[in-house]
């Protein structure tokens, strides 16, 4: 199963619902409460990274039996250095946006605690693209 | 305890989400950062924060926890106490400061 959201640079009104839908489409397909909670973090953290810090992004979201892998793709002024960008307390965020309790630098290392496998690959001035893959508990 | 116990037990304001006031709390969370309440904080606990916006809101619901409190007379936004209302996680008040609130929060829970 296969879905997709658009996500616009600087509208923090929506932001959290592709994560709200996503979540919402695990319960009901009764994956394990703890990989939910899980997936829930890391994408929330990877959908306002796009609105806080990028133009315009794609969310594709893609549901195997085994595993859930979340494509964000933006196109946005990119990292350049993504070992800084990882390191907790790391962060550019403008002040408004501190402001608002954003910004504290903990969002790509709460993706990386929540998930399996995070792949990160960007382009300076052009964009970024988070490769979140979280395997389901096996009963 | 209930929500609705510890609104009766502190005198909190209670600005929207009535139908959630029979949510049970676990614990508490304060923290004015939201990555580290979405990092950090456990479903079922109450969250301190000074933060008025919806996007508290979308972190309540998101990680379900049991109600908001905001401190020092601060008032939810007109949409945030709308989604509020939707997710049915209230958004509770009090004049006191987060160390204050927290404090006797903390103490009502060990009861
Ligand atoms: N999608 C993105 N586009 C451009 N820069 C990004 C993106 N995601 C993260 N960054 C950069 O990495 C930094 C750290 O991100 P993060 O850990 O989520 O912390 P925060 O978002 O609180 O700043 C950001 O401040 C920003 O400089
Ligand atoms: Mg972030």
């Amino acid at each position: 199963m296969q879905i997709k959201f658009a996500i616009e640079g600087g509208d923090f009104a929506t932001a959290g619902c592709a994560s709200s839908q996503v979540k919402k489409l695990l319960k009901q397909l009764n994956i394990d409460p703890s990989d939910i909670k899980k997936i829930v973090v890391a994408l929330y953290e990877a959908e306002v990274n796009i609105v806080a810090h990028a133009y315009r992004g794609t969310i594709t979201v893609q549901i195997d039996p085994q595993k859930i892998i979340i494509v964000l793709d933006d196109e946005g002024p990119g990292i350049a250095d993504i070992n800084l960008a990882m390191q907790e307390g790391y962060s550019t965020a403008t002040s408004k946006v501190r402001e608002m309790g954003f910004g504290a630098g903990m969002g790509l290392s709460n993706i990386k605690k929540n998930s399996d496998e995070l792949n990160i690959e960007s382009i300076v001035g052009k964009g970024t693209k988070l490769t979140i893959t979280k395997f389901f508990a096996t009963s | 305890m209930k929500v609705c116990d510890l609104v009766n037990k502190l005198n909190l304001q209670v600005y929207a989400g009535e139908k959630g006031l029979s949510r049970e709390i676990t614990g508490g969370y304060t923290s004015d950062l939201l990555s580290d309440v979405m990092g950090n904080a456990e479903q079922g606990e109450i969250w301190v924060t000074l933060q008025t916006h919806k996007n508290t809101m979308a972190i309540a619901s998101l990680k379900d926890l049991a109600a908001i409190v905001l401190v020092k007379g601060n008032q939810p936004e007109a949409d945030t106490a709308k989604m509020s209302n939707e997710e049915e996680i209230p958004i509770l008040g009090t004049t006191l400061s987060s160390f204050e609130i927290t404090g006797r929060i903390f103490e009502a829970l060990k009861l």
